[in-house]
């Protein structure tokens, strides 16, 4: 235990040291890696974070050799199911704050979250919009093949308050687990329109394209960073962590379509 | 017979493997909240996902029947060139990763499938997301068990009786009617059975294939992997009723799928 909160004051003081405080995130330089730093770590992420965080680890791990980042991507909630059933997770990134204030109730986290990264929706549509999709009354169109996130992932939620906010009524024609199911479904042509988010259509490059949502519809999504209680690696997890909302780490998420967290 | 004396190895190790099985089933039964089990198993959505899965596996056995057992009897009876191969495709999805099974579905029967593009372009027909791609899924995935039970059972029935049958002078349909499908009854039964309780527990191939929404492709085994993320309690429940199906399906078959002992 003693160790534990050591390594959350070594890290708290680090991020004050770059001139960030912890509950928000960092315009601070990327830290210094400390060559001390070993072993695995392994990432909890978002199944949106998919490709942003494969390159973080990358990246992390060219600056710190000795540590090797593993990532577990999948739906936020099947992420918090894992962790509270006691799947080995060093450091838990979620796509929304309703469930990483769960994980926070429920006594998984050590320390506070930083939020590290924000996205918005867009209406993804099959290369060249075969449908003529131009906004989100347009889901509702006969013909158009619906799909989106169960209302429990944070898209689908979401989704339903971008729908709410543009006084649409639509039903979808199957409830998918996580972004990344919905992106392949409208690759592989089985579905015509689907919400997720503006990164998700960044990375899925030319197979999809996206139709945007006007700012008074959209839902900003906020994406925390936390190091877990249950950490074999605290000084590693807390060095991701800090990476993540370090400039390095910011750059390398607004290039992949995330708006900064700040 | 004479009663064997196990080697003190042979019986830990027997007993470490059953417990490998026994366990998981004891910490369904131990952490279910009983007291709430009446409350989960009458909730719409269970409801509405049982009798979705209860259609849906019953129409895969259907379908299985119908296809399958003309299936088993060439494989039992006609020799041809490839047919081990033949067999070996129509019983792959056994051994295949139901998901792989599902994504094979989308490239054949999809809207942009080899078959599926046709389907939608000249019948306005298209499969996924419907209750009849949940069907389809569970059928690719069940039916190679229905194929198999019954050629086993056409190969190890006596066909004196049918010889017998057509010197008396009935005609081909009628001596399969009457004289071989009574006489494999037990394998058509069991294999009917092995497929429907295969059919009730798809998961991979139907999530892939048909997706998931409540009342049209949400079956049992969807509504256990996603209240897990949001009702625990009601999808340990939930579990313990397919458990429990399957048990009784394995109890009652024991016989004719393992032979006698």
């Amino acid at each position: 235990m003693r160790s534990r909160v050591s390594w959350f004051v070594v890290a708290a003081a680090l991020l004050a040291a770059c001139g960030s405080s912890p509950s928000t995130a960092a315009s601070s330089p990327s830290p210094t890696p400390s060559p001390t730093l070993s072993g695995n770590i392994s990432v909890f992420a978002a199944a949106s974070l998919t490709a942003s965080f494969t390159a973080l680890g990358t990246s992390f791990q060219a600056a710190n050799p000795g540590v090797t980042v593993k990532f577990n991507y999948a739906g936020t909630p099947t992420l918090v199911t894992q962790i509270e059933q006691g799947a080995p997770a060093d450091v838990f990134a979620s796509a929304d704050t309703a469930n990483m204030d769960k994980m926070t109730a429920d006594g998984f986290t050590a320390g506070a979250s930083l939020v590290f990264a924000h996205n918005q929706l867009e209406i993804v549509v099959a290369p060249g919009n075969p449908k003529g999709i131009t906004g989100l009354a347009d889901l509702a169109k006969s013909g158009v093949l619906y799909i989106t996130e169960g209302p429990t992932v944070p898209a689908g939620k979401y989704a339903l308050q971008a729908l709410k906010a543009a006084g649409v009524t639509v039903t979808p024609k199957s409830l998918e687990t996580s972004v990344t199911a919905v992106i392949s479904k409208i690759e592989l042509g089985e579905a015509d329109a689907g919400i997720v988010y503006t990164t998700d259509v960044t990375a899925a490059g030319s197979k999809v394209a996206g139709v945007p949502i006007p700012a008074a519809q959209n839902v900003i999504a906020t994406y925390p960073i936390v190091v877990l209680k249950g950490t074999t690696n605290a000084a590693a997890a807390y060095a991701f962590t800090s990476y993540v909302v370090s400039v390095t780490g910011q750059s390398t998420l607004t290039s992949f379509g995330f708006l900064p967290a700040t | 017979m004479r009663r064997e004396r196990v080697p003190i190895i042979v019986a830990a190790l027997a007993a470490i493997g059953a417990a490998f099985f026994i366990l998981p089933l004891l910490g369904l039964v131990v952490r279910s909240p009983w007291g709430d089990a009446v409350k989960a198993l009458t909730a719409p959505e269970t409801i509405e996902a049982l009798k979705l899965s209860l259609f849906a596996s019953l129409s895969a056995t259907a379908v299985g029947l119908v296809l399958g057992v003309p299936l088993a009897w060439v494989y039992a009876r006609v020799e041809f060139p490839g047919r081990d191969v033949l067999r070996a495709l129509t019983t792959l999805p056994m051994v295949l990763p139901p998901v792989v099974g599902g994504i094979a579905l989308l490239l054949a029967f999809g809207r942009r499938g080899l078959f599926g593009s046709w389907l939608d372009t000249t019948f306005g027909i298209t499969l996924p997301f419907t209750t009849a791609g949940v069907v389809m899924a569970e059928t690719f995935v069940a039916m190679p068990f229905l194929i198999l039970t019954v050629e086993a059972g056409l190969r190890s029935m006596d066909r004196r009786y049918e010889e017998a049958a057509r010197t008396l002078g009935a005609s081909r349909w009628r001596v399969f009617t009457r004289v071989t499908l009574p006489l494999i009854g037990p394998s058509l039964f069991a294999g009917a059975a092995l497929c429907w309780a295969r059919a009730l527990g798809e998961f991979g191939a139907t999530i892939t294939f048909a997706g998931n929404f409540p009342g049209v492709t949400q079956t049992m085994p969807l509504a256990v992997y996603l209240q897990l993320e949001t009702n625990q309690e009601s999808s340990f429940i939930l579990s313990l009723v397919l458990l429990l199906i399957s048990l009784v399906v394995l109890i009652g078959l024991r016989d004719r799928w393992l032979g006698s002992a």
